[in-house]
């Protein structure tokens, strides 16, 4: 029987800047659960009149560390949570989170591959936690991550996923769709379906594929996709929007 | 932009309000399948369209647009409307 769903209260163990617009805050939770790759926290903030906003965070961090869950925040300049998260929280603070919650975006070693991992922007976090815990789980099915950002300074996690790219079976993509620095190698448009047949082909059509990022970039991924062959059972999306703030 | 892409970009999915489907149902609805009453296609909650920015969640088919769910919170509990839904299995 799977323990009810409670909120609990979360301690800031740890702030790191990732780009300009995306911090990751590590939570240290007294509750703290093995969740699975792909899987989110819900994070609510009380103000001193009792509004409460609520908002779900992808999981960043493999469920290989245990006591502590990284949440990787893009900040919104509307929102009502990322910008508290970015410019008020400090290590130490209290937050009030549940989870881990969802089951249907999620990938573990046992689930197998190909792995085929398409991002827009910070859509990369919950494909950042299954790439972390292949890594620690050892597993060695083939991966190649297609990732689309803006500028080159907008990617998140870069150094890592170059280094995770160094190990044996996984090979990154990167799309830069408004500027590319001097002597760019990779792609510098948006992601269209000849972009998906050259990254996803040498995985073939036995694919299992996560999508995730903006609603257009997901939809145009998840139909090319399926007409390049996948079964659409093995297609997941997961619309990671800018009201996900 | 123009207002459909707005609200393209407004749209999230069921896995965004997992948490609030757990505490209603008592179950990870992400995976359940379910289907539309209003077209018959088949889907898993996670995959149905979300739109959130409201004083309660809609979940629509994401092949015809139908509502399938309604779900507001009030001080004094929850309300789910779920007429646009013929049936959701839940996986143990």
């Amino acid at each position: 029987m799977r323990r009810p769903l409670e909120w609990q209260i979360a301690t800031v163990k740890a702030i790191a800047q990732e780009t300009a617009q995306v911090k990751t805050i590590t939570l240290a939770l007294p509750g703290w659960t093995a969740h699975r790759a792909g899987q989110h926290y819900d994070v609510r903030l009380t103000a001193a009149d009792g509004y409460q906003a609520q908002r779900s965070y992808s999981i960043a961090s493999p469920p290989e560390r245990p006591g502590e869950v990284d949440l990787t925040v893009e900040r919104i300049p509307d929102g009502e949570v990322s910008p508290y998260l970015h410019d008020v929280l400090v290590v130490g603070d209290a937050v009030e989170v549940r989870g881990p919650v969802g089951g249907y975006f999620v990938w573990e070693a046992s689930s197998g591959g190909p792995l085929l991992l398409v991002a827009g922007g910070s859509g990369v976090v919950p494909l950042m936690a299954m790439l972390r815990h292949r890594a620690a789980a050892g597993a060695k099915v083939p991966a190649r991550l297609l990732y689309s950002s803006r500028t080159l300074e907008d990617v998140i996690y870069r150094q890592e996923l170059e280094a995770l790219a160094s190990r044996d079976g996984l090979e990154v993509f990167h799309t830069l769709t408004r500027g590319q620095p001097k002597g760019w190698t990779g792609y510098a448009r948006r992601i269209d379906q000849p972009m998906l047949a050259e990254v996803s082909g040498p995985l073939g059509t036995a694919a299992l594929a996560f999508i995730c990022g903006p609603t257009a970039l997901v939809e145009t991924t998840a139909s090319a996709l399926v007409q390049l062959g996948l079964p659409q059972e093995r297609v997941r999306t997961e619309r990671f929007g800018p009201t996900g703030t | 932009m123009n207002d459909n892409d707005v609200v393209r970009d407004l749209t999230l999915d069921g896995n965004a309000v997992a948490g609030l489907l757990e505490e209603v149902f008592g179950a990870d609805m992400t995976t359940a399948d379910g289907e539309c009453a209003h077209c018959g296609s088949a889907n898993a909650v996670g995959a149905l369209r979300a739109y959130t920015r409201a004083p309660g969640v809609v979940l629509r088919c994401p092949a015809c647009g139908g509502v399938i769910a309604r779900i507001v919170q009030t001080p004094r509990g929850t309300l789910v409307d779920l007429r646009g839904a013929a049936h959701l299995a839940v996986r143990r």
